[in-house]
């Protein structure tokens, strides 16, 4: 059968991999690169939990046609700490308890990146809107929200680590 | 023989292989299509993907505004002068599926999805088909719409309709048991031209109160020469009900959305939405 | 925020705690964060192969063929699994505890016997190969006729569903059609009662939902074991049951697990281990089985429906006098958990109330629908429901507050339970008294006087004569409804079994059998012993309940009883008051 290659940066390194034409981007980047970060949570777009960076914007890897991304920089969870610094929002996850059984949670700090890439000062809806296509069956949203509204507001007064 | 994918330059080159080939499936966005390959549903055929960026250009000029079909609906939101159609954009998913949904996807997403095919139908939209090659046809939404439902499947290029006079003229609700996202008990999308004096050509359409998107003819009839005003209002609920037929399914019954139905469209209607 | 009360039953505890009501980081949260925690599908396998199964479209039918010749030659397929490639082809979860009788295929045979029954296993090298493939598997089916219906399928002459419990219900120790409580005699309390509140509760089932699906990896290790990287709850479970289906010591099998993506109860069944082990006994690789979206919502058991019949007998000063309660869980298909949840719910009737005369029967019934399974506190929570809206039902038909109510019939340390066990660290009049405080629900100052502590035992410890069926035994399906004919008399505390464990250690190699009571026969007479006095007398009735209090009510602060000081430990409960 005929695979065929795709390349793009991941979390800042080249990569290659051989796919199947039809692949989504998550298979390729779980089983073609190891990069297990994203979950595979519904395959439907309802979870969130597969959540990604596509050039700076906010995917869905699981309904990403793979191929697709010939080229483009992808983020995933794996990246976002600076080697053994954390990223204020994964120590703000930490701190608010927002991550109980963790399967979301990969989704939910990547879709948070993004929403304070664009709007580094969310209001609480704004913020509840930002996570709002990403599903937690443990916490009921409530200290996810505290954690990502920590950050900026911390980011807001300049206090950013 | 596992799925193949091929890649169209332009559009018409897309409408070539389309015509040529009726196991291509067009990808769009993917939230559609990406969920049938996922789930077994779509295991044989070609995939089809499009790169041309005229698919995607927003055009506004004047009164009259054209979407690519494969504009998606965060570049809706990031369109100042379309600010009346960013309640019907942000009702499509969270952020990420808003990054990745396109205007021509939304018209081919099956009852519950679809709230902004709802919208463009209360806009009288002008669904530009290309069925081979050629220069695109404009056919009307609910033209399209029926179609659809026949198993007709056509390239989209993109919908055109005229923006409404007043900003207040266009309103859209979409009713969801899950908040800020979850599908659709109902959707309600409204065009009243002189919505505040007297209301002509008044055009309504529903979402999840039908299999497809549906004119509320009994309103718009019941609202004609009238002001948005408590009797205008009661007419319009009173009619509301007319050629509904809506399904059961997991999100509601389909006794819960005609209760409901009226309800909400009175609060659109008063502003209280 | 949290908050703790830690007046309440003060002087019942050291106040030493060092992490309750602290902030402790947990220590798998780095790895959540990180998204480095190892969740069974986050592992790479060289040659990793996928697995996909064929499930039933029908609720009830008789499998007539099964053809896989075209789905064998498709690509990438390696190996297709039926019925009778399962070594052990027939389990029921409890068996690991000698618990009910084995009666679910791990792959259907003859019939199958709900909407998504798995039929036949598809391995292949991709997920896309392996669901192209399952696409050209041939089945032809007899449709049979269907039960949906609890009761319905309990009826003299309903199709036999499951063939292993001909009669629909699952059989208690191979004799009784349902779990029973017998405590007094509800007639007689029904027959003092001023009112009688009767309803029924129906309740949906519930699917858990949780964010990473049923899966499992499993391949060929070193040292001629399997490596199973598996969701589990229960990882030994699992294990167990994993190991009886494709009949291998469990010593060959090593489990890997703990870090499960959303539970509730709905990752104990093993739904996926035993095929990924046995695809990987059969090709010798690596096989990977994870249920898609779709399968999680519509076949991962859910929690059992559950329709409730409760009436209650109740005193115009609003004592509950005589509480009845049927039950019918809807177990779907097969057994799994479904028999522990009955047993579950009549250990936690009448909820906790003490009420002198209390009787119920729990049935577990066979329905074509996906079997159900654990969740969440099943079997109480469904019938806790139905117990606290019973509750408000039962306040209102004797015109009391709803608050008053509870605490009037709450029970206390030293009352006797219905199940003949002292009740002890009882807590529930604290309980509504705090929450009548949150909610500015203003109550008596009596009931806020009221505490579990005192007022309990004396004539509410005695165990009251209690009219049972033949020879203690449960009426069969066709003579359901039975009078009683015998009494156990008062002051019993339990039946002695016919049989008794061979107790390792004791002198004659059992134990000593247990004083056995006389049983008495049964008079239905009218004239019964008055039931004991109320433990405080709510304010008169009124017609409204009254409404929330505009500002904060003042706190509650029962009376520490000084009679209650000793420390006893409960491996539950830690070291608390006897």
């Amino acid at each position: 059968m005929a695979k065929v290659p795709v390349q793009f940066r991941l979390n800042g390194s080249d990569r290659a991999a051989f796919a199947d034409p039809a692949d989504n981007l998550l298979t390729v980047l779980r089983r073609g690169l190891n990069d297990f970060g994203p979950k595979y949570g519904c395959g439907q777009g309802t979870c969130g939990t597969c959540s990604v960076l596509v050039d700076g914007e906010l995917r869905l890897a699981c309904l990403t046609l793979a191929a697709s991304c010939e080229g483009a920089s992808i983020e995933t969870v794996s990246g976002m700490a600076d080697g053994p610094n954390l990223h204020p929002l994964q120590q703000a996850f930490m701190e608010h308890f927002a991550a109980q059984c963790g399967f979301c949670t990969p989704g939910m700090l990547t879709a948070a990146k993004a929403l304070l890439a664009r709007n580094p000062n969310p209001s609480r809806d704004e913020i509840i809107d930002g996570i709002a296509g990403n599903i937690c069956r443990c916490t009921g949203y409530e200290p996810i929200i505290a954690a990502i509204e920590s950050v900026a507001r911390g980011a807001a007064a300049g206090q950013r680590r | 023989m596992p799925l193949a994918l091929r890649v169209a330059q332009s559009l018409s080159e897309a409408a070539g292989i389309l015509a040529a080939d009726s196991r291509t499936t067009l990808l769009s966005g993917g939230t559609l299509v990406m969920r049938d390959v996922n789930e077994g549903r779509l295991i044989e055929g070609t995939l089809l993907r499009v790169t041309d960026p005229a698919w995607r250009q927003i055009q506004v000029s004047g009164t009259r505004i054209e979407l690519g079909a494969g504009a998606t609906m965060a570049a809706i939101l990031a369109h100042r002068e379309l600010a009346f159609l960013h309640p019907a954009a942000r009702a499509v998913g969270g952020p990420a599926i808003r990054n990745m949904a396109t205007i021509g996807g939304n018209l081919f997403a099956e009852t519950p999805y679809g709230d902004f095919a709802v919208a463009l139908l209360a806009l009288d939209a002008q669904v530009m088909v290309l069925a081979g090659y050629g220069s695109p046809r404009a056919v009307p939404i609910e033209e399209f719409l029926a179609g659809r439902a026949r198993g007709e499947a056509r390239l989209v290029a993109s919908v055109q309709f005229n923006r409404p006079v007043a900003p207040g003229d266009f309103r859209f609700l979409k009713v969801s048991r899950v908040k800020p996202k979850g599908l659709s008990v109902l959707t309600i999308a409204t065009h009243l031209p002189g919505s505040t004096s007297r209301i002509g050509q008044a055009r309504v359409a529903y979402g999840a109160m039908a299999p497809l998107p549906v004119r509320a003819r009994g309103v718009e009839r019941a609202l004609e020469g009238k002001a948005l005003d408590a009797g205008g209002i009661a007419a319009a609920r009173a009619a509301a009900l007319e050629g509904t037929q809506p399904a059961t399914d997991a999100i509601a019954s389909d006794w819960y959305r005609r209760e409901v139905l009226p309800v909400h469209l009175g609060r659109l209607l008063a502003g209280q939405s | 925020m949290m908050e703790f009360r830690k007046d309440l039953f003060s002087n019942e505890r050291d106040d030493d705690l060092n992490v309750v009501g602290k902030g402790v980081q947990r220590q798998d949260a780095p790895g959540h964060v990180t998204g480095r925690s190892p969740f069974f599908d986050d592992h790479a396998f060289e040659g990793l192969l996928h697995l996909k199964v064929v499930r039933s479209p029908h609720p009830h039918a008789r499998i007539r063929r099964i053809d896989i010749s075209a789905a064998e030659r498709a690509p990438g397929v390696k190996r297709i699994l039926r019925g009778a490639d399962v070594p052990v082809n027939r389990n029921t979860l409890l068996s690991l505890i000698n618990f009910g009788k084995d009666d679910e295929p791990t792959l259907a045979v003859d019939k199958v016997r709900y909407i998504g029954e798995p039929i036949v296993a598809i391995i292949a090298e991709s997920e896309a190969q392996a669901l192209a493939a399952r696409a050209l598997v041939r089945l032809e089916y007899e449709p049979l006729p269907a039960v949906f219906d609890v009761e319905e399928a309990l009826k003299p002459g309903a199709p036999v569903i499951n063939d292993i419990y001909p009669g629909n219900y699952f059989e208690y120790h191979e004799k009784y059609d349902h779990q029973k409580l017998r405590f007094g005699d509800v007639e007689r309390g029904f027959a003092m009662a001023d009112h009688i509140v009767e309803d029924r509760y129906q309740m949906s089932p519930i699917e858990h939902a949780p964010t990473e699906t049923n899966g499992s990896i499993a391949a060929p290790e070193q040292n001629d074991r399997f490596v199973v990287h598996s969701c589990a709850q229960g990882l030994f479970f699992s294990l167990g049951t994993a190991a009886k289906i494709v009949n291998l010591d469990s010593n060959r099998l090593h489990f890997i697990g703990g870090t499960v993506g959303g539970g509730f109860g709905g990752k104990v069944d093993s739904l996926t281990e035993p095929l990924s082990i046995l695809g990987a006994m059969m090709t010798g690789r690596p096989v990977r089985y994870v249920l898609d979206r779709e399968e999680e919502m519509l076949y991962g058991s859910p929690r059992g429906a559950e329709r409730i019949y409760i009436k209650d007998g109740i005193a115009r000063d609003g004592r509950i006098l005589a509480r009845q309660i049927r039950s019918y869980f809807d177990a779907g298909a097969y057994t799994r958990l479904s028999s522990y949840a009955a047993i579950k719910c009549t250990a936690h009737l009448p909820g906790p109330y003490t009420i002198p005369n209390v009787a119920s029967d729990i049935y577990v019934a066979y329905t074509n629908r996906c079997p159900s399974t654990a969740m969440r506190g099943f079997g109480i929570t469904a019938v806790d429901f139905a117990l606290e809206v019973h509750m408000d039902k039962g306040a209102e038909a004797c015109g009391l507050d709803p608050m008053e109510f509870r605490i009037l019939n709450a029970y206390r340390d030293g009352d006797m339970k219905a199940h003949r066990r002292v009740a002890k660290n009882t807590a529930l009049i604290e309980c509504v008294q705090v929450a009548a405080e949150k909610a500015r629900w203003p109550i008596s100052d009596e009931a806020r006087r009221q505490s579990s502590l005192t007022g309990g035992g004396g004539a509410r410890a005695e165990i009251p004569a209690t009219p049972i069926d033949e020879n203690g035994r449960i009426n069969r399906p066709e003579t359901r409804g039975g009078r009683p004919t015998q009494t156990l008399p008062a002051g019993t505390m339990r039946i002695p079994l016919t049989k008794q464990p061979i107790m390792e250690g004791s002198t004659e190699n059992r134990p000593k059998a247990p004083a056995v009571p006389q049983y008495e026969p049964y008079r239905p007479a009218a004239a019964a012993p008055p039931p004991p006095a109320p433990a405080y007398t709510p304010p008169p009735p009124s017609a409204p309940p009254p409404a929330p209090a505009p500002a904060a009510a003042p706190s509650a602060s029962p009376a520490p009883a000084s009679q209650h000081g000793a420390h006893r430990f409960s491996s539950v409960f830690g070291t608390r008051r006897r």
